[in-house]
């Protein structure tokens, strides 16, 4: 049998479709808004990839870690369950429940763990809690062949596959999950082939990132995050992305104001324009981050514990808008995916280049 | 004649169009891209929020939108006349060649870049609000109008009209618009530039029903290419 090519093994001469709806008050809502969202932008995607994040998902295990493994054969499987077994406490394990459709093909296994570290382990790393769970994913999908952990966030998921995003969503019965906060993403890969690992969202911890867009500085961002640990396994750009963003706001403690201001960081003759101290902060930003700015277009929606962020590159090269009604909060890459949701909104916005819109959650939990 | 575009495929709502006499309304419209592109003769107003690259290589339609547009308004329009009841997406008005365009609000990033005219052909922008950065980048010909309407300081963002070598930019006068390239010029509107405003500003003021008096009382600056200080060998000394 012909061996597929992947993701490095060839290069495909690009478009994508994001969405993402989030509500302030934490109230949790069925998935089948986001699918009915991503639906309308179908001419955006290209049937190569598509999936969702979900945040509030699993209240009855937010306490764990969900891991949403692909297996691409049993042996696989065995070896990472014999993995989980020796750092674990596996407190659930099940088959994600799909739903057999025509539109959906070569699936593999699909599995979920709810897990805690254990104790012993953890205390023996002398690891945080979330760089335990963070390095073991890492150890798992860079040393076991067919195995790719694609979700590890507590009361969060991710869900993707090869197909259009509303097939994609109908395949893994999204319908049938509610939380607070929901985001999507349909493919028209580019550069690379598309496979079910390279779908996005890409994840790690509570952090998830749907793009569009094809970024210039991936082997700069690419290099700057393997010093720190981050194995690029999957060379698609927006792989490096979420292990920025993991990077920024989790080891080195920025706000998302800050992470946006990395990421997108102004022009220099911006920040030259700029009345002091904020030069001087921006300045700071700027010189110490210089390997994570991105440069190229993007459209990001970023979700994270408690909230979501949609940014754009800071010359504006792909499109968003973002909206609100009631206590909902919107971003997608067109209106007509907000509006086929919410058709009467209380205003919508075009955020400038490199200018972030962030949500959080009003009772800050 | 009247579309309801619930559901339908942009494809199978151009061809509604098209088989649908000169005057049509389009209902429920979402997300539909390229209608009535390359189209003309036809008059057809639009409820909901129409796709991206609405009019494109437009031919000599005469479109009002209720609601905002998206993305790609009039890429390449030759000629008819395009009215948005709401604000417009970016790139606006792409490589325009003729024809007319009234956005009653704000209209986003790059709108009318390579903007060009020919003999009779001069297409021609106008914004009731503000609009994003690189307004008229690349500018070759045409006329853009910005109104700046409800908003405080220059309606304009950064690097307006860089690289542009022909047309004009009218602005409401105000805050001076920020970091200029040393290669254009700004002063007021003179009469010539007047002459050009007063028939534009007339027809986006009976469009969206406003009064035109106190617009046009206020002044406008216009942006222009400085002939003396033209770009050229800008990238390469040849």
């Amino acid at each position: 049998m012909r061996e597929e090519l992947r993701e490095g093994n060839i290069r495909i001469p690009s478009g994508c479709a994001v969405s993402g709806i989030f509500n302030r008050k934490g109230t949790r809502f069925g998935g089948e808004a986001i699918i009915r969202s991503i639906a309308v932008l179908h001419e955006r995607s290209n049937g190569l990839g598509g999936g969702f994040a979900a945040y509030g998902i699993y209240p009855e295990y937010k306490e764990y870690y969900a891991l949403h493994i692909f297996y691409e054969r049993d042996a696989a499987k065995t070896e990472t369950e014999r993995f989980l077994n020796r750092h674990f406490d596996i407190i659930n394990l099940s088959k994600i429940p799909t739903r057999q459709m025509p539109e959906i093909k070569d699936e593999p296994l699909i599995w979920r763990y709810f897990v805690q570290p254990l104790p012993t382990k953890l205390a023996g790393a002398q690891l945080d809690e979330r760089e335990y769970t963070a390095r073991c994913v890492f150890r798992i999908n860079a040393g076991i062949e067919g195995a790719y952990v694609f979700s590890s966030g507590k009361d969060m998921g991710v869900f993707k596959a090869v197909g259009y995003p509303e097939d994609v969503g109908r395949f893994y019965r999204l319908e049938e999950y509610r939380g607070y906060c929901f985001t999507a993403h349909g493919r028209y890969p580019t550069n690379t082939p598309g496979w079910w690992g390279g779908a996005h969202p890409f994840a790690l911890l509570d952090y998830s990132v749907v793009h569009n867009g094809e970024i210039s500085s991936y082997d700069t961002n690419r290099q700057a995050m393997e010093m720190f640990g981050y194995h690029c396994s999957l060379q698609t750009d927006t792989e490096v992305i979420a292990y920025m963003i993991d990077y920024l706001n989790r080891k080195v403690g920025l706000t998302f104001e800050e992470v946006a201001e990395v990421i997108a960081a102004p022009f220099w003759q911006t920040i030259e324009q700029k009345p002091e101290p904020e030069r001087q902060r921006l300045t700071y930003l700027r010189q110490n981050f210089a390997a994570e700015l991105i440069t190229g277009p993007f459209s990001l929606i970023v979700g994270f514990k408690g909230g979501m962020m949609a940014i754009n590159d800071r010359l504006k090269l792909r499109s968003m808008v973002t909206a609100e009604k009631g206590d909902f909060f919107y971003a997608a890459s067109e209106e007509c995916a907000i509006r086929a949701v919410e058709p009467a909104l209380d205003g919508v916005y075009a955020p400038k280049g490199g200018e972030p819109v962030i949500m959080t959650l009003e009772n800050g939990e | 004649m009247i579309i309801d575009a619930t559901g339908l495929h942009f494809r199978d709502l151009n061809d509604k169009i098209r088989g649908g006499g000169e005057s049509i309304r389009i209902e429920h419209c979402l997300g539909q891209r390229y209608i009535l592109s390359g189209q003309k003769g036809k008059k057809v107003t639009i409820a909901g929020t129409p796709g991206n690259a609405l009019g494109a290589c437009l031919n000599g339609c005469d479109i009002t939108v209720y609601g905002n547009a998206q993305d790609a308004v009039g890429d390449t329009m030759n000629d008819g006349r395009i009215v948005v009841h709401g604000d417009a997406g970016d790139a606006l008005g792409y490589a325009m060649r003729g024809g007319r365009i009234f956005i009653r609000g704000s209209a986003g990033y790059r709108t009318g870049i390579h903007m060009k005219e020919y003999g009779d052909k001069k297409p021609a922008i106008v914004i009731g609000g503000g609009a994003g950065s690189f307004l008229g980048e690349y500018m070759a010909g045409g006329v853009i109008l910005v109104l700046g309407l409800g908003l405080e300081g220059c309606p304009l963002g950064n690097f307006t009209a860089t690289g542009m070598h022909g047309g004009r930019i009218y602005v409401k006068k105000g805050q001076a618009p920020p970091h200029l390239d040393g290669r254009l010029t700004v002063g007021d509107a003179d009469e010539a530039d007047l002459a050009v405003i007063r028939p534009l500003l007339d027809e986006y003021a009976a469009a969206f029903r406003v009064k035109a008096e106190p617009i046009r009382k206020a002044g406008f600056y216009a942006i222009k290419p400085d002939t003396d200080n033209p770009y050229k060998t800008l990238y390469a000394a040849n």
